[in-house]
């Protein structure tokens, strides 16, 4: 009693003893001068003195000692200092009182355990009362002053591995089991618990309630945490975790220090540690000194926050000094950097270090990166060396900070704003050599320049050069726009160059054609046709020495534009095998008049061609773009074969291209870039790429007369026996391609409506509508 | 072939029944191919090898071989319809056709009983296990206990498939290392298949001084652990861990020594409960046509001739006392407990009684039994056995349970060396602990933990780890000398388990409780080693 009120901080030393065994559990005596150790093979108090502990009393007495003084766990009475209990491992519960006369100082011996008992616990202000947990999975409480226990708690669950009476209810004691769970129980109502919840994964081996605010539950595991609990609610509620390195033995509040709790460790881990719970990723001290795993931790007095008690299997027992303790903040690195998924950076460093560049500034080295910076706020009373440190986060600085932060935003961006066809080569690296810089990405915009210089005329600046060509050949070209249209069309089927752009070129010429639009604007878009070509090894030498290949795959080509454009063509297996034979001859009959117009440009052409062999290069482009696929950013590869188109695919085999193309499909299609993943379906040169946008599309149609389905054949009603899509102009059955004006609903044959609508705006059904073919 | 043939095994099992027709349609025709290629057999008994092209021949005879394994023992009835139909085709045709030997996946069991669970309770269990591309006669074994089988399963296929610190070769070789400890020539021949399969080197095959130097070190604690693992130190596994050429890390040796107390307890559990070849091994089938000699061998061995019958009903009215007694005398201890309290010496005294008894269990019945070449080389020293515990003179502490237990101190070591394999572990341990029908024979609603924890006990006992907490006089009141004997030799030296003394066990229970207290001492023995080994490696670091 004398000693609650001076608490003299350094009423002691680091110092320690050796036990002859191992120790199980330690207690301490209300007034802290003595100490209890039990264990397996040792039971005894020692008196702690100013320079070291001294053997006060061996209770472990007789010839051949009973398996009763195999003790578990040992507690020493709160307020009676002659009284101790012991848990032993043979399921016994026994009392000692110091005050008998004989050697053997047993008093009570309680047997009804069936199991090993793991916990003892004294009722914190009942002298008499005492509570058991064992093995069995029950929990007894003893009245001292009779023979057996009073009350018995099922805990209806596996072992009991701790108890604990709450220090501010009366009647409340908390139990831990094996199975994770821990039950809080009325000391009055032994039928069942009052609240059981599931506190860890695996056995939770210790709790500990708070011994100043009311409802904290401390609680270790063998899943290597330790967790506070708030009991006041309905719902336990975890209010703090600390994540340990090792299963948690043992746990205690720290005397005197509201956030502060010690553990130490069931296995592997030998320290001995102070954690503050708000804090819990760094221990607030350790204690080093233990060659074996702690097995008892006591802090020395209820008010004295400075000393602790811990016994050990290494057989020593040591009093800790607070001040001797090692401060792993001190030693921990205070800078921290971390990368994220998504390529930010995370960079932690003291408030000193961060505050040179304060403001808010871009952080050096970081351009266009800006960091974000979180300061933790120095909290009073918390006793951590350097709270104060800084936080920064640097991101992409995402377009104009408007889009989302982080992530593939660079992906989607460049999905987005890269050009694959429509523009010369040359425009198009440049164009997309800006995009990557933009992006950031420096590297990638380079590769877009060196490709533009790898495969543009060495001689010119490529666009001027051009313009000046586009415009010489004009003159003949003009005389037959419509031919030179198909002339593009068939160029692009054997080239496969730029298939979009050319069907952009189609569109506009048609339109041209029909409007009488702005010639210099179909000059130009010519003039851009053109160039594509001309950066590139000569036109005619591809056309003439690799003719075979090039036309092979023409069925299944020409499809796509040919919806726009030719009447019809092979169509996918999918569709009725009836559809008509219209294609083919056409088409291929128109491509051998604007063949001379096309020479005559190519010649023109060859008047400046110093070049390098065209596959000079091909080599180190095929790698670059291998480099980049393996790096993941398939993007690239993709985009860069599809701008090179003919320059490169044959160096790359179709397998490799292929997975590409899939790889890169699938991951704009994650992104929900639909359109450009179907312009990159579109452009690929993959068979087996191409065919992607004709599978799995379906039409339904109905019957214009009954409005039911049509399922079998697409121009004949099963219900009403009439065929429904006729042809407005020759009143045949359209079996194929059916175009039909989507003002007036009324149309034909493809090529019959165009013809049709060539000389007349009126819709050839004669309704009136003012229709229009483009 | 290989190749062609791996794939189609697997689509075999898969769970999708169109993949599972194209994939017979498919075996149906490279086995026609065959057929075709070799011509009819010869009828002389010289087997295939006489024809033209041996290679064709042995392969097809293999691919019969598996066919007839999943005609028997495929999952999905389709296959099983379809494997018949095809072996009956083929006879037709004249080519000779394997036909299973031995009744079933286990000797001592009834092969339908087994087959009928299979049905059942096991099903979906087994399905998974099959498209993991293996069923075996173990696996059909423990289906009687399919919440078990389960675990067992995954904790199997993690530590042989999954991410771990050693490599898939050596983690079968030491799956042999230790199954040839104790002879099992099932696991050896399992595992020398998955060793070859995963890439190993098949010179290692040849014996342990074919292995690399790494594996030979490990030879000793393999030997101590299957037989004496009480004797294990920390001097071991120092050994074993020192920083040199050869040595081991922690998580390797944690890895291996998982592996082989898994494998020793395996092999109890093959000997135990008489597991017999898988069909499609070798010793599983034969292409004899059944003459009338082996007709008789196999049923006297077998024990399911009519005669035999008899015997065992007479046999079993003689002692049909057996399981009302027992159920008295867990009734008695659970009542006199309270009462009669046993002094602390009397307690140890009774531990030690147990330890020491165990010693006159004698399990001398077949002395001659020795090794055979083809097994024992996979180990070195083959007379080193199993030595009772605390023999006269040396003095070898007793384990206390209560200092280092597998929940608190051996799952912490294993799960964080080897993470998640404690986890696995913990969790076969407990349901393999807790695993109930509370029935007993024909008794329904018999709390069981008593007994349970009698046989739990009693092997730790053989052991030399005490509980402290257990008054080993109960194992005396339960255990019977038959059943004693039976867990002795299983857990000790699993090799001398005969039908007999399988059936002279707790007569009147039913099989697949028999094979639960199998489960129960293959778990037991395992825990005992794993301490041993944990707590020899806990010093180490220490």
């Amino acid at each position: 009693m004398e000693k609650m009120t001076c608490v003299s901080p350094l009423s002691g030393k680091t110092m320690f003893c050796h036990l002859d065994a191992p120790a199980n559990a330690i207690s301490v005596c209300r007034d802290a001068t003595q100490v209890v150790v039990a264990g397996r093979n040792i039971f005894k108090i020692y008196a702690m003195e100013e320079t070291g502990f001294v053997e006060r009393l061996n209770l472990r007495v007789g010839r051949k000692p009973s398996l009763n003084f195999s003790c578990a766990d040992v507690m020493w009475h709160q307020s009676d200092e002659n009284l101790l209990a012991t848990a032993a491992t043979n399921g016994a519960v026994v009392t000692w009182n110091l005050s008998r006369p004989c050697r053997n100082k047993q008093e009570l011996l309680f047997t009804e355990h069936k199991r090993t008992v793991n916990k003892v616990c004294f009722h914190p202000s009942e002298a008499h009362m005492l509570l058991s947990g064992s093995q069995d999975g029950f929990m007894k409480c003893f009245d001292l002053r009779k023979k057996e226990s009073v009350s018995t708690f099922s805990g209806q669950s596996e072992s009991v591995r701790d108890v604990q009476f709450s220090m501010k209810d009366y009647f409340t004691f908390a139990a831990s089991f094996e199975n994770g769970n821990v039950q809080l129980w009325d000391i009055r109502r032994p039928d069942r618990y009052e609240r059981m919840f599931t506190a860890h994964t695996g056995p939770v081996f210790c709790c500990d309630w708070h011994p100043d605010d009311r409802g904290w539950l401390a609680t270790g595991g063998r899943d290597k945490m330790v967790k506070v609990w708030d009991m006041t609610t309905n719902r336990a509620k975890e209010i703090h975790c600390v994540q340990t390195i090792a299963s948690v033995a043992r746990v205690k509040w720290r005397p005197e220090r509201r956030w502060h709790l010690a553990t130490c460790s069931m296995m592997v881990d030998h320290n001995i540690y102070v954690w503050d719970v708000r804090r819990p990723f760094i221990p607030f001290a350790t204690f080093e000194e233990h060659k074996d795993v702690a097995t008892g931790v006591a802090w020395r007095h209820p008010h004295d926050p400075y000393v602790l008690l811990s016994g050990s299997k290494d057989s020593t027992l040591y009093q800790h000094m607070f001040r001797d303790a090692s401060r792993p903040v001190d030693r921990a690195n205070p800078e921290g950097l971390c990368f994220g998924l998504f390529g930010d950076l995370a960079f932690a460093a003291k408030e000193s270090l961060m505050a040179g560049d304060a403001g808010r500034k871009p952080y050096p080295g970081g351009d266009r990166r800006y960091p974000i910076f979180f300061f933790k706020k120095p909290d009073v009373t918390e006793q951590f060396a350097q709270v104060s440190s800084a936080l920064s986060v640097f991101e992409f600085e995402a377009n104009g900070g408007d889009e989302g932060r982080g992530r593939m935003d660079w992906f989607v961006e460049t999905a987005r704003r890269y050009l694959l066809t429509g523009k010369p080569f040359a425009e198009l690296c440049d164009h997309n050599a800006k995009v990557a810089k933009e992006l950031n990405r420096p590297q990638v915009s380079t590769t877009w320049t060196m490709l533009r210089i790898m495969y543009s005329d060495p001689g010119n600046p490529a666009t001027p050069a051009n313009h000046n060509i586009s415009k010489l050949g004009n003159i003949p070209l003009m005389i037959s726009l419509k031919e030179m249209s198909s002339a593009l069309n068939e160029r692009n089927k054997e080239n496969r160059v730029d298939n979009l752009h050319n069907l952009e070129t189609n569109l506009n010429i048609d339109e041209n054609e029909e409007t009488e639009g702005s010639e210099g604007q179909a000059e130009y878009l010519f003039g851009d046709a053109e160039l594509d070509d001309d950066d590139l090894y000569s036109m005619e030498h591809d056309n003439q020495t690799e003719e075979p290949e090039y036309i092979l795959p023409q069925e299944a080509f020409p499809l796509r534009h040919e919806i726009v454009d030719h009447p019809s063509a092979p169509e996918p297996p999918a569709e009725k095998p009836e559809s008509p034979q219209v294609s083919g001859g056409e088409t291929e009959g128109s491509c051998l008049t604007p063949m001379e117009s096309f020479s005559l440009i190519s010649v023109s052409q060859l008047l400046f061609q110093p070049r390098l062999p065209p596959g000079f290069f091909s080599p180190v482009v095929r790698a670059a773009l291998t480099h980049y696929a393996e790096l993941g950013d398939v993007q690239m590869a993709v985009s860069a074969l599809i701008v090179l188109g003919e320059r490169i695919r044959k160096e790359v085999d179709e397998l490799t291209q292929e997975h590409w193309y899939m790889s890169y499909i699938e991951l704009l299609q994650r992104f929900e870039l639909w359109n450009v993943s179907n312009e990159v379906i579109k452009l690929s040169t993959c068979s087996a790429i191409t065919c992607l946008n004709q599978a799995s599309t379906t039409l339904h149609i109905n019957c214009s007369n009954c409005k039911r389905p049509m399922n079998n054949k697409g121009w004949i009603c099963d219900r009403c026996h009439q065929c429904a899509s006729v042809c407005a102009v020759c009143h045949h059955v359209v079996k194929g391609l059916f175009v039909w004006c989507q003002g007036c609903s009324h149309g034909g044959h493809l090529e019959h409506m165009r013809e049709w609508l060539k000389h007349s705006n009126h819709c050839p059904a004669g309704c009136g509508h003012l229709c229009e073919y483009t | 072939m290989d190749v062609r043939g791996a794939a189609t095994w697997e689509a075999l099992a898969s769970r999708d029944a169109s993949s599972r027709d194209a994939a017979m349609a498919s075996l149906h025709q490279e086995v026609m191919r065959r057929v075709e290629s070799v011509g009819p057999m010869p009828e002389t008994p010289s087997g295939p090898s006489a024809t033209s092209a041996p290679g064709v021949a042995d392969d097809l005879s293999d691919i019969l071989a598996r066919v007839l394994m999943l005609s028997k023992r495929c999952p999905y009835d389709d296959v099983r319809e379809k494997c018949v139909w095809l072996l009956r085709s083929i006879q037709d045709i004249g080519v000779r056709i394997p036909r299973p030997l031995g009744n079933g996946p286990s000797k001592f069991i009834p092969e339908k009983e087994i087959l009928k669970v299979s049905k059942v309770d096991a099903r979906t269990i087994f399905e998974e296990a099959f498209s993991l591309g293996r069923l075996d006669n173990i696996s059909l074994v423990m289906g009687f206990h399919p919440q078990y089988l389960e675990s067992f399963l995954r904790t199997q296929h993690y530590l042989l498939q999954m991410d771990g610190p050693l490599s898939l070769h050596y983690r079968h070789y030491i799956g042999i290392m230790a199954a040839a400890r104790h002879q099992c020539s099932y696991l050896v021949n399992l595992h020398v298949n998955d060793f070859l399969q995963v890439g190993g080197d098949p010179k290692w095959l040849n014996g342990l001084e074919g292995a690399p130097q790494k594996l030979r070190s490990l030879g000793e604690l393999n030997k101590i652990l299957a037989h004496r693992p009480w004797l294990l130190t920390k001097a071991h596994m120092e050994s074993l861990l020192k920083a040199e050429e050869h040595s081991w890390s922690l998580a390797e040796l944690i890895h291996a020594v998982v592996l082989l107390t898994h494998y020793h307890s395996m092999a109890s559990f093959t000997f135990g409960c008489g597991i017999s070849p898988d069909i499609h091994a070798e010793g599983g089938h034969t292409f004899r046509p059944p003459s009338l000699s082996s007709y008789c061998v196999c049923d006297i061995a077998n024990g399911n001739g009519a005669v035999d019958e008899l015997l065992a009903d007479q046999q079993v009215l003689e002692v049909s006392g057996e399981v009302e007694v027992l159920m008295e005398r867990m009734k008695q201890l659970q009542e006199c407990r309270d009462e009669e309290e046993a002094s602390q010496e009397e307690m140890a005294t009774r531990f030690e009684r147990e330890k020491s008894e165990s010693m006159l269990v004698t399990t001398a019945e077949y002395e001659e039994c020795v090794p055979s070449r083809d097994v024992s080389r996979h180990f070195e020293d083959p007379s080193y056995g199993y030595q009772d515990f605390s023999r006269r003179g040396e003095h070898v502490p007793t384990f206390r349970v209560q200092d280092y237990s597998w929940e608190d101190h051996g799952f912490s070591l294993v799960n964080r060396l080897y993470p998640d394999v404690g986890q696995l572990l913990d969790e076969k341990f407990q349901i393999a602990y807790n695993l109930t029908y509370n029935t007993m024979a024909t008794h329904q609603g018999v709390d069981t933990s008593m007994l349970r924890r009698a046989i739990w006990n009693y092997i730790h006992c053989m052991f030399g780890i005490r509980y402290d907490d257990y008054d080993y006089g109960e194992i005396n009141e339960l255990l019977d000398r038959n059943f004693k004997v039976y867990i002795k030799t299983m857990v000790c030296s699993p090799e001398k388990i005969t039908k007999r003394m399988y059936e002279s066990f707790w007569r009147q229970f039913q099989h697949s409780e028999k094979v639960h207290v199998n489960l129960l001492l293959m778990e037991a023995r395992m825990q005992a080693e794993l301490l041993y080994a944990l707590r020899a490696i806990t010093r180490y670091m220490t």
